[in-house]
């Protein structure tokens, strides 16, 4: 009973960060991107908090933590320093076809639920529904990086998409052993450093943060 | 216990020389330390391959690490090459700096970031958890990136985006495979970090659940298999061998693609054992044959030296992945040494490419020529480098392609055609494209520089022994790994 509200509640979190994921497709403005990223980090806290309690898992309650604050509080703010420094927050990016965009979005999330049906038959945990949304955000967070030509957007990008690899952990197996997370953790936070290295770099380099101008290496024929 | 202090000081020494590292900085003996730091951890290296050796796989530190026939040997590989490139770089990265190419911040992040990068391929190999194995390979690419943009030209900042994009994206996917691994695991092994410790996933890997293990091989298959290069994932590869410093070229190519590749052959094994069939490994059969045709193909169009060596280790490893792919004692012995000879010959063909491009101050091959003339031990170095690259006889990598080769005709002969088309078109491009270099008349623009020689001396050699007499401790040490990985 107590399980079934659970299982409600943590589906009902797992549909907003699937809600900030596509947010996230189609926001043009940069900030308001790093906005929805925060947003999706805090529904994840949220729902790895609440799972780790219903469960009776203290030690999501860490992860819960560490996704608050690395996810909703560093991170964002960083990109905002960023942002800032680099003055592109006015830059407000083009992005190719939203609606086909949108459609490719929706088929991934077929296709996600498609896929984990066999795993979602073999788990008993109650947050086995929400895997295929966490697969679902994983792959939202590639076609964010393919179809964005703009070095910020694709970074963001790549940490939803770890957004939704955390999520998946959480939902098959109420997170990895803590030690896993912890590095993994770590390793987002070395990433962040250098991709704020790389932004100085790149637009020192290109005069801008736009990614479609860096084409030079290519096959000489 | 004993065992315990060997791998601790194997894993310590690179992490605590990077230490050191960053705070020397860019002294003078700077390039000296680097050399003493790796030539610490190769010396403890060998002791722990003498203990596994002679008293067997062991665990260590809590069933936190595990060194077994299969790892120890690559962890030798690893930290021997990281010496000779050590080596290689000192004088290398002395001319680039007064070249002006790289200058004081840069040369100390060299130097500790070299050491952090050998630590994090060590821990990949030596850890028994498949959640730390992909933690530290994460670290080995992170260490890497800002080398390879070392130089801050436009097009070393593309490569190294490309490289930190791609494979983290393709790594992502590899965790996504390790937790549904875990998923799986969890059932039969109960919760928390035991369950993701190899030793008790080999043991159990029977009664893990078939459906959801071939699931986490297509995720760990394309996270891996990006970073071993293979086609399609492969785009970075090129780029990012090329555009870094060559010592840094030297281990991307020698070293780093053989770690992934071990991660995947362990999950593999794994995943077979589960599901009972030869699923996996004719997924990677897949993926390497079409390595080998898409990096022999792409070799004929290169006019970047760096570049074209890039794509002749991307056919190597499609080689090394096809061959464990096909299993079956013969094809595993010829891949695991296969994996010794590529990295040690692919390395010295870096150093002597370093040196040419040196002398004529570019990577354009149409310009670089009369190396023979130039300067012999550069010369000679790169025409047999080249030689024991495509497979010559009496080098190392013709006795494990000819082990491959036989197994293929035995087991798989409708592969056989592919394979053989691809050795073949390699082994044309690279001499027609070597001969060009080599010989003819010093052109003027030729700069005259004292190579070092004992690296790519030495790596030559031990090619050539490998393959005209094997030593009896490594025969005996590759069968263990073969009957580790069946």
């Amino acid at each position: 009973m107590g399980l079934n509200i659970a299982a409600q509640i943590s589906s009902f979190l797992a549909a907003l960060v699937l809600l900030s994921a596509f947010g996230m497709l189609v926001q043009k403005r940069i900030n308001g991107l790093i906005n929805l990223f925060a947003w999706q980090g805090l529904f994840l806290s949220i729902n790895t908090a609440l799972v780790g309690y219903f469960a009776g898992k203290h030690h999501l309650y860490i992860s819960s933590l560490l996704t608050l604050s690395l996810k909703v509080v560093l991170l964002p703010y960083i990109l905002h320093v960023l942002v800032d420094r680099l003055k592109i927050r006015k830059e407000v990016e083009s992005v190719v076809n939203i609606p086909t965009t949108m459609l490719i979005g929706i088929a991934l999330v077929i296709f996600s639920y498609h896929l984990m049906a066999p795993v979602r038959e073999l788990s008993t945990l109650i947050t086995r529904s929400t895997l295929a949304i966490a697969l679902a955000t994983v792959m939202i967070g590639l076609l964010m990086m393919i179809t964005r030509k703009h070095a910020v957007t694709q970074i963001i990008g790549f940490l939803a998409l770890e957004n939704g690899l955390f999520f998946a952990a959480t939902s098959a197996t109420y997170g990895m052993p803590l030690v896993v997370e912890l590095g993994v953790a770590l390793d987002v936070l070395i990433a962040a450093f250098i991709f704020g290295i790389f932004f100085f770099h790149i637009n020192t380099a290109f005069d801008s943060l736009d990614v479609e101008q860096m084409a030079r290496l290519k096959e000489e024929d | 216990m004993n065992s315990s202090m060997t791998l601790l000081i194997v894993l310590g020494i690179p992490l605590v020389s990077a230490a050191v590292l960053a705070f020397v900085g860019d002294r003078k003996f700077a390039p000296e330390i680097n050399i003493l730091g790796s030539l610490a951890t190769f010396g403890a290296g060998l002791g722990l391959a003498l203990e596994v050796y002679t008293n067997g796989p062991m665990l260590a530190g809590g069933k936190f690490f595990f060194v077994d026939a299969f790892n120890v040997y690559l962890a030798v590989l690893t930290s021997f090459v990281s010496v000779t490139t050590a080596l290689f770089s000192r004088r290398y990265m002395r001319r680039e700096r007064e070249h002006g190419r790289v200058g004081h911040v840069g040369m100390r992040f060299y130097h500790a970031m070299f050491q952090m990068f050998i630590f994090a391929m060590l821990l990949c190999l030596l850890t028994n958890n498949v959640g730390v194995l992909w933690i530290a390979m994460e670290l080995a690419t992170l260490s890497t990136v800002l080398l390879v943009s070392l130089y801050r030209t436009p097009t070393a900042i593309e490569a190294a985006w490309k490289y930190f994009i791609l494979c983290g994206v393709g790594i992502a996917q590899a965790l996504f495979g390790t937790v549904l691994l875990y998923f799986a695991a969890e059932k039969v092994l109960g919760e928390g970090g035991d369950a993701l410790l190899w030793t008790n996933l080999s043991r159990v890997s029977g009664s893990l659940e078939p459906t959801v293990l071939s699931l986490a091989f297509v995720f760990l298959m394309v996270g891996y298999g990006t970073k071993v290069g293979l086609a399609p994932l492969h785009n970075w590869l090129p780029d990012a061998h090329s555009e870094g410093p060559t010592p840094i070229s030297a281990v991307l190519s020698g070293l780093l693609l053989n770690i992934a590749l071990y991660a995947l052959v362990r999950c593999k094994v794994l995943v077979d054992g589960s599901t009972q069939t030869h699923h996996a490994g004719n997924i990677m059969m897949g993926f390497g044959i079409l390595s080998i045709l898409v990096a022999a193909f792409s070799l004929l169009r290169q006019k970047d030296i760096k570049r074209m060596f890039s794509y002749s280790s991307i056919e190597h490893m499609g080689i090394a992945t096809f061959a464990f792919g096909l299993g079956g004692p013969i094809a595993t012995f010829g891949a695991l040494l296969h994996m010794l000879v590529h990295s040690l010959a692919k390395s010295s063909i870096f150093f002597t490419v370093g040196h040419a491009s040196q002398m004529h101050r570019t990577q354009e091959m149409a310009r670089i020529k009369g190396l023979f003339k130039g300067n012999p031990l550069v010369g000679w170095g790169l025409m047999f480098g080249v030689m024991a690259i495509v497979g010559m006889p009496p080098f190392g990598i013709f006795a494990s392609e000819f082990l491959i080769l036989t197994a293929t005709i035995k087991d798989a002969p409708l592969w056989t055609p592919f394979l053989l088309l691809g050795l073949g078109v390699a082994f044309a491009a690279l001499l027609r494209r070597t001969q060009s270099m080599v010989s003819g008349d010093v052109p003027d623009y030729q700069k005259p520089l004292t190579p070092a020689n004992v690296p790519v001396i030495l790596h030559l050699a031990l090619v050539l022994i490998l393959g005209i007499h094997m030593p009896a401790f490594l025969n005996q040490w590759f069968h263990t790994a073969v009957e580790l990985l069946k």
